[in-house]
């Protein structure tokens, strides 16, 4: 099972700023492991944000995206208390959703 | 997060993250977005890439920034982000032109959400970093070197 | 020694700084590259999961380790991290808080040393549950002041032996841990080496482990540090949680004492 996301989001003069970090391999599908075999791709592909069920970013990524995916954007709207989620799904089909109060 | 979510969630194999999510009912049907462009990721060549996410012919233009670090020490590991002052941005893409497959990332930006986005990317080697941004319509594009002091490729 | 320390590290292959690229730049781009990389530092995932790992119920004891005592009395971590290495009655060893963590896990979860240990350090693909709850004991010192000051006659005698090692020239190239970090602006491959004889130099240093280091995408602990830069020394490499390295760090946060925690760090 997919290891916890780290969110924060704040709001601050009418902007909610989200910074999230994603617990993922992000394997490029091209590294060899210590026997020699190539370890095969393993990434995720598709990221949602929604603040209080709105969509508020959505994202593809690619095997470039680093290891342990890093994200962090900005939306207008959104006041302490409000949910926050993030969901992901990855090239393999595992996914994982967490939520936060914005603060 | 409640139970009937995730259970939605968990049911919705072949559906992609936004069928799954509407599923769940996290977001509207409307919202949901195209599946993950495969033609654009799979790309080889920026050509070929800004093919792939309809952005051929992308305009370069000042009105876009890239904030990243001039040198990274590791390419494994390179934030990259990318700021417009442009009205009306829909979309944001970041391609690594020296990378085997360019397209990093693109994100969908619905009204409201600020044309500021932020991420690492891993770089094989020095490298120009492109940024393409969809604004009115209209693809417009910036880059700029990064040099990387450690290779970053293969994870 | 000063004019001696580039042409030893030469020898030993290092790149030092600073041909190609005006070095003023490089350094203040650098440091706006880990800047950019703290705010999100991939270390804080560790974190959460070191502190999952700290509170499920796991081993053949089926226990979690809130009832580790790191020093504090059982289950209290704020600040813990601070105070290590300590005397431990129960041991009556100067543990630190690697080998302190690995004793709870044995003793109350019931794991095996062996089994605990193997994986003390990640590798791609492999994660190291050491590595995670040591972030996450580290975490819970933050803002909080190192206070290492070695009154006890073990934790003292153990103080000696670290600064002893510190000092001591040996192996093939007549390395000691002074050579490269006894004296201020010392700097190999873009990364200044503060001086660890000193609090303000130890202080920096000490305050920021366990840390996120860039050049490995992988967090750190401070036996993995030290045990790695006596390698860097050319010296036999000890064992993971030997009394050698725990005396090195006893040594370094009693010199560090008073300087305020803030981890998880950032470094090459
Ligand atoms: C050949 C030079 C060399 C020797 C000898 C050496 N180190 Fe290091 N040490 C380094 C380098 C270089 C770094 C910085 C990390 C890097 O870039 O690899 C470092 C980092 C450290 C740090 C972390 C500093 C910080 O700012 O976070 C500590 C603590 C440390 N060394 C202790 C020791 C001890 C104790 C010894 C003796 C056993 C020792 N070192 C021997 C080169 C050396």
């Amino acid at each position: 099972m997919a290891d916890p996301m780290k969110i924060r989001a704040s709001a601050k003069d009418g902007i909610t700023e989200v910074k999230v970090l994603m617990s993922h391999e992000m394997e490029t599908g091209q590294r060899k492991d210590s026997s020699g075999n190539l370890v095969p791709a393993h990434f995720i592909t598709e990221l949602s944000a929604e603040h209080n069920g709105k969509q508020v970013l959505a994202a593809q990524f690619g095997t470039a995206v680093s290891k342990n995916p890093y994200l962090a954007f900005k939306f207008k709207g959104g006041a302490k208390g409000d949910k926050l989620a993030v969901s992901w799904v990855d090239n393999k089909g595992d996914k994982r959703t967490d939520e936060v109060q914005i603060n | 997060m409640n139970m009937q979510r995730r259970e939605a969630l968990k049911a919705g194999g072949g559906l992609g993250l936004f069928g799954l999510l509407a599923a769940a009912g996290l977001i509207t049907p409307g919202q949901a977005r195209a599946e993950w462009n495969k033609s654009a990721f799979d790309a080889k060549s920026i050509e070929d890439t800004l093919k792939a996410l309809g952005a051929t012919g992308a305009q370069s233009s000042t009105d876009i920034q890239i904030t990243a670090p001039d040198i990274a020490e590791n390419g494994a590991v390179v934030p990259v982000g990318v700021v417009s002052a442009l009205a009306g941005v829909e979309a944001i893409a970041i391609l690594i032109e020296k990378n085997p497959n360019p397209l990093a990332a693109s994100f969908m930006l619905p009204a409201g959400t600020e044309a500021s986005v932020q991420t690492r990317v891993k770089m094989g080697q020095t490298s120009d970093v492109i940024a393409i941004v969809k604004a009115g319509g209209k693809f417009i594009m910036t880059k700029k070197e990064i040099k990387v002091t450690l290779g970053g490729c293969g994870g | 020694m000063s004019t001696r320390l580039p042409a030893v590290l030469a020898a030993v292959g290092f790149g030092l700084a600073g041909t190609a690229i005006a070095q003023g730049s490089t350094m203040d781009e650098i440091a706006k590259y880990r800047e950019m990389l703290a705010d999100g530092n991939p270390a804080e995932l560790l974190e959460l999961k070191g502190e999952s790992l700290w509170k499920t119920p796991r081993g053949p004891k089926n226990a979690s380790l809130e009832q580790c005592d790191m020093g504090l009395g059982p289950g209290k971590l704020d600040g813990a991290y601070a105070q290590l290495p300590r005397y431990f009655a129960d041991t009556r060893k100067v543990m630190d808080v690697e080998s302190r963590l690995v004793h709870c896990m044995v003793s109350l979860q019931g794991f095996q040393y062996e089994d605990v240990t193997r994986q003390w350090f990640s590798r791609p693909g492999k994660e190291s549950e050491i590595e995670a709850l040591v972030t996450y004991i580290g975490g819970k010192s933050n803002g909080m002041k190192i206070d290492v000051p070695a009154r006890h006659p073990e934790e003292a005698r153990m103080a000696k032996v670290g600064e002893y090692i510190f000092y001591r020239r040996s192996g093939p190239q007549d390395f000691s841990c002074a050579i490269c970090h006894g004296q201020d602006d010392k700097r190999i491959r873009l990364q200044d080496l503060g001086n660890l004889t000193t609090q303000a130099g130890a202080g920096m240093a000490m305050s920021t482990w366990p840390s996120y280091r860039v050049s490995q995408g992988a967090v750190w602990t401070m036996q993995r540090r030290l045990i790695d830069c006596m390698r860097q020394a050319r010296w036999p490499e000890p064992k993971y949680l030997s009394d050698s390295v725990i005396a090195l760090q006893v040594y370094l946060q009693k010199t560090a004492s008073g300087t305020v925690m803030q981890t998880p760090g950032i470094k090459r």
